[in-house]
């Protein structure tokens, strides 16, 4: 077993990217969307990370990851705030069923 | 085979294993005590990865504030009494096979790149240096992003309570 | 009174009665009183022609005064050469007679319908059509050209069709007022070919200078046949216009319109117009046309006088008595005796619209009955109209002391004069022939209608003397129905002033070949034009076969209407026959007479049912074979309509069906990608991103 590097956190971070597109693509509750897009996010942050460590380029990488990190929570907060407005219209917060957008 | 890879190994499999019950769990509420665990198993690759600071951010923010937004979402928006707090899934077989390919081809891509690679002098600490930084190289992206933050959050608060007007 | 004065007062007179007739028809609604305007200017215009013929007869007596202008100068035309029409008007002694004729009569017509008229709903256009009337006639009268002759022989057409039509509510008056415009269409439209001979040849319409070609041997199409085929067409006009068999038949029809107009129209001026246009062109008639102008004008009198007598309708018979008078005219043209010809024209006018008028006042009186059997028994309640009628049958029946015996006597003189000469002596037996039948059914009128006991006893006690305005009239025409105005000698005219000073033959101009021998003077073309103011200009022979003619004619003329009297008074006031007998007995020819020899029938069959034959078969033709062919055109049309309409429903639709349902399908089939749903979107994201990746193969 060779000794764990870049491409280790590579992998981990390209595995939990797709199965957050894969949460994201599958799911119908909208929180779990959420999920899923937190997923990807902490998948992209893995990869600022790894970068800042192995590449050399100083405190930039956890600079972005930290700028990542707030982006997430102002997001959930935004889709949250939308999910919970679904729900006051729909009664439900799937969102395959949510698609009035078509007509 | 050193201790630090025993550890990277198991954040890895916990970051992924907690990831993949995450998306694949039908109760919503397990699936958010899913993300927990993947969330925290991503902090400790941090820790791995010399990036301290970030990873209490990690905990902090997301396990203390975006997961516990989430389940209040979850809690809003569905019966909990019902205890079926089960949701189901679409596209399974298309994002089985699409989602599949697409990991295959990013993990080879990842693999078969030659990336640079020369890892720099490990800080201890990277507190300081992040908060330097922040005030001067990022201060301008760091003062809007407070901005920005400040704003979903009373956008956030406007939406929600849209229709008491 | 100077040439110019003569001429201007003749134009002047034409012009009055348009004026009456402008003034009438424009504002005859407005102003009711007008047609008292209108009297007075023909009054006015007879005041006038009097005063011309008057100057003319003594001053110029013998000349021929005309004015000339040019209406349309065509330059100098390819082919034909100067080409410029002329009109103008000429005034000669039969001219400004005619002009005081026509004028008189119009005058008294006027007078008399004032009277006969009153209460008529047209009262003032009536008035107005006689303005238009007698204008169109005075043209006739007084043109010294074939063009504006023709024109204004229109303009009476016309008018004559107003006035036979005045009634129009009434069917039979607008048909008889048809009729008698087609008749006479049949007649003019010979009259324009006529006429057109002679243009084309001469290049003008001028009759002085016709005349005076031909007189230099200048022939139409130098040929003489030619000249009398052009004779024989305008013959055919006058034909048309003076109800000459065969188109005699629309003038007993024409009865339908007013009485005055009949005695205006009918008997008086119009229908003259066709003699008065062979006396105008009497020099060019050559010996062939002459020859058929006898011949029509004979059988035209024999045939019109059989039927008038058995005519019940009075005024009928008054028609069919002026076709055959008409009749006699023709024939003194047509055997040479001009002279006599327009004497007859002049008499026969006077008497002839005495008649009418007489037989008007009384149909006026009986109520608008117009039925001889039902009248009688007038003599005594009518005895103005019954005297001033007597007269006038007198002189029609050719009684000596009265103007037609005069007349009459000379065309019978001329018609064996004529026999003698060419041998046709049948033309004399039906001139005499008729001088018989004519006093016969004449005095059958007067006496079933004045004498006897009144048939109808409530009409009869209805019935009185008319107005003077009526009555006028007939005094003042049966008094121009005595000798005395014409010649001082009762038994001959021959010394009178109407013929040895006022007319005179005139020297045919027809080459000595194409024409009778006897019409030749024998004498210079030069010696001619003295000869004109002395007198006759007739051949010798002519006028020696006259006088051998006149007491032979005379006294068997005499003999004859005495029979004709004699045998009406035995039949209708001493009653010494039993008519139904007799008429049982002829009764196949007194049906023939009474049905007027089935002429109308005749035509009806022939033209008229042969029009609508031919018309039935041009229907077929048009029903069958030209619809046949539009519709089959149609069918084809339609067929291949049908095919392009198949093809366009299932070819080109198809197309543009299948082009929309194609891309329908698709549009459907894509529309299942646009669900709506976001996350159907990203997983089409995720295999974009693959099929990006394996296309550009990073890894």
């Amino acid at each position: 077993m060779i000794e764990v590097g870049l491409n280790h956190f590579l992998v981990v971070s390209s595995i939990l990217f797709s199965l957050g597109i894969y949460g994201v693509v599958t799911r119908k509750n909208a929180v779990m969307v959420l999920m899923g897009l937190e997923l990807i996010l902490n998948a992209a942050n893995i990869n600022f990370v790894a970068f800042a460590k192995y590449g050399n380029f100083g405190l930039g990488g956890q600079a972005m990851a930290l700028f990542v990190i707030i982006l997430a929570a102002a997001e959930a907060a935004i889709a949250l705030a939308i999910v919970l407005n679904l729900y006051k219209t729909f009664t439900n917060v799937n969102v395959d069923e949510i698609d009035k957008l078509k007509e | 085979m050193s201790i630090y890879d025993v550890i990277f190994y198991l954040f890895a499999i916990l970051t992924v294993g907690s990831g993949y019950l995450v998306v694949t769990s039908k109760n919503i509420v397990h699936a958010a005590f899913y993300l927990l665990f993947t969330l925290f198993g991503v902090a400790g690759l941090y820790v791995l990865l010399a990036a301290d600071f970030l990873a209490i951010v990690q905990l902090m923010v997301y396990v203390g504030g975006i997961l516990i937004l989430l389940l209040f979402g979850v809690m809003l928006t569905n019966k909990v009494t019902d205890v079926k707090i089960r949701t189901g899934t679409i596209h399974i077989i298309p994002a089985v096979i699409g989602t599949g390919l697409l990991m295959g081809v990013i993990v080879s891509m990842m693999l078969r790149t030659n990336w640079k690679s020369e890892p720099g002098e490990l800080l201890f600490t990277t507190t300081y240096g992040l908060g330097r930084i922040l005030l001067t190289d990022y201060v301008l992206v760091f003062e809007l992003l407070a901005m920005l933050l400040l704003i979903a959050l009373i956008g956030a608060a406007s939406i929600a309570r849209r229709d008491n007007e | 009174m100077s040439e110019l004065s003569i001429i201007n007062i003749s134009i002047i007179i034409l012009l009055l009665p348009l004026v009456s007739f402008i003034l009438l028809i424009f504002f005859g609604k407005k102003f009711p009183k007008l047609y008292l305007a209108g009297t007075g200017i023909v009054f006015v215009a007879l005041a006038l022609s009097i005063a011309v013929t008057f100057g003319m007869l003594t001053s110029y007596s013998g000349e021929t005064l005309s004015l000339s202008f040019t209406w349309i100068d065509f330059g100098n035309v390819p082919s034909i050469g100067p080409l410029s029409i002329e009109l103008g008007f000429e005034i000669n002694n039969v001219t400004a007679l005619m002009l005081f004729v026509v004028n008189l009569i119009s005058a008294l017509v006027h007078l008399y319908s004032i009277e006969y008229m009153r209460g008529d709903i047209r009262y003032t256009r009536y008035f107005a059509y006689l303005g238009i009337f007698t204008f169109s006639m005075l043209g006739i009268v007084i043109t010294n050209n074939l063009l504006m002759m023709y024109i204004f022989w229109e303009l009476v057409g016309l008018s004559s069709y107003l006035l036979i039509g005045f009634w129009f509510e009434k069917d039979s008056a607008s048909d008889a007022g048809k009729k008698a415009f087609l008749v006479n269409r049949v007649g003019d439209i010979g009259m324009w070919i006529g006429i057109l001979i002679l243009f084309t040849h001469y290049k003008t319409f001028t009759f002085s200078t016709i005349f005076e070609q031909i007189s230099l041997g200048n022939l139409p199409f130098d040929s003489a046949s030619a000249l009398t085929t052009a004779g024989i067409l305008i013959f055919l006009g006058a034909v048309g216009k003076s109800a000459q068999f065969p188109l005699h038949v629309w003038l007993p029809d024409a009865m339908e319109g007013p009485t005055p107009v009949s005695a205006l129209i009918h008997a008086a001026t119009m229908v003259a117009a066709g003699v008065y246009l062979l006396v105008k062109i009497f020099v060019i008639l050559t010996a062939d046309a002459m020859l058929v102008i006898a011949v029509v004008g004979g059988v035209t009198a024999f045939v019109a006088a059989t039927i008038a007598l058995t005519q019940n309708d009075i005024k009928k018979v008054l028609a069919y008595s002026t076709v055959s008078q008409l009749g006699y005219m023709v024939l003194a043209v047509g055997v040479g005796a001009y002279a006599f010809a327009f004497f007859h024209l002049v008499t026969h006018a006077f008497f002839k619209a005495c008649l009418f008028l007489g037989s008007g006042s009384v149909i006026h009186a009986m109520h608008h009955e117009q039925d001889i059997r039902f009248m009688g028994g007038l003599r005594k309640k009518m005895p103005l109209t019954y005297y001033t009628f007597l007269i006038s049958t007198l002189a029609i029946s050719g009684v000596p002391l009265f103007s037609g015996f005069l007349s009459k006597d000379g065309i019978l003189a001329g018609t064996l004069a004529f026999g003698s000469l060419t041998g046709h002596w049948l033309l004399p037996i039906i001139g005499f022939t008729v001088a018989a039948m004519t006093a016969f059914y004449m005095f059958r009128l007067v006496i079933k209608t004045f004498h006897g006991e009144p048939r109808d006893k409530e009409k009869f006690a209805h019935a009185h003397e008319s107005k003077w305005v009526m009555t006028a009239p007939l005094a003042v025409l049966s008094l121009l129905s005595i000798f005395i105005f014409y010649t001082p000698n009762p038994l001959s005219a021959d010394a009178g002033w109407f013929l040895d000073k006022w007319v005179s033959t005139p020297q045919t101009v027809v080459p000595a070949e194409a024409s009778f021998d006897f019409m030749q003077s024998g004498m210079d073309k030069h010696e001619i034009g003295l000869a004109q103011e002395s007198g006759i200009v007739h051949s010798v022979q002519y006028t020696e076969a006259m006088h051998h003619a006149h007491y032979p004619a005379m006294f068997l003329s005499l003999i004859l209407a005495g029979l004709g009297i004699l045998i009406a008074f035995i039949f209708y006031q001493w009653k010494k026959v039993d008519l139904e007998k007799l008429t049982g007995k002829l009764n196949s020819l007194y049906k023939f007479s009474l049905n007027k020899w089935y002429i109308d029938e005749f035509y009806h069959a022939t033209f008229i049912g042969g029009t609508l034959k031919s018309a039935d078969v041009l229907s077929w033709f048009d029903y069958y074979i030209i619809d046949g062919i539009v519709n089959a055109s149609a069918s084809v049309t339609q067929f291949v309509s049908r095919l392009s309409g198949w093809f366009d429903n299932f070819v080109v639709d198809g197309l543009v069906n299948f082009t929309a349902l194609f891309s329908g399908f698709i549009g459907l089939s894509f529309r299942r990608l646009q669900t709506g749903k976001v996350q159907t979107y990203i997983v089409f994201v995720v295999f974009a991103v693959l099929l990006l990746l394996l296309f550009f193969r990073p890894f």
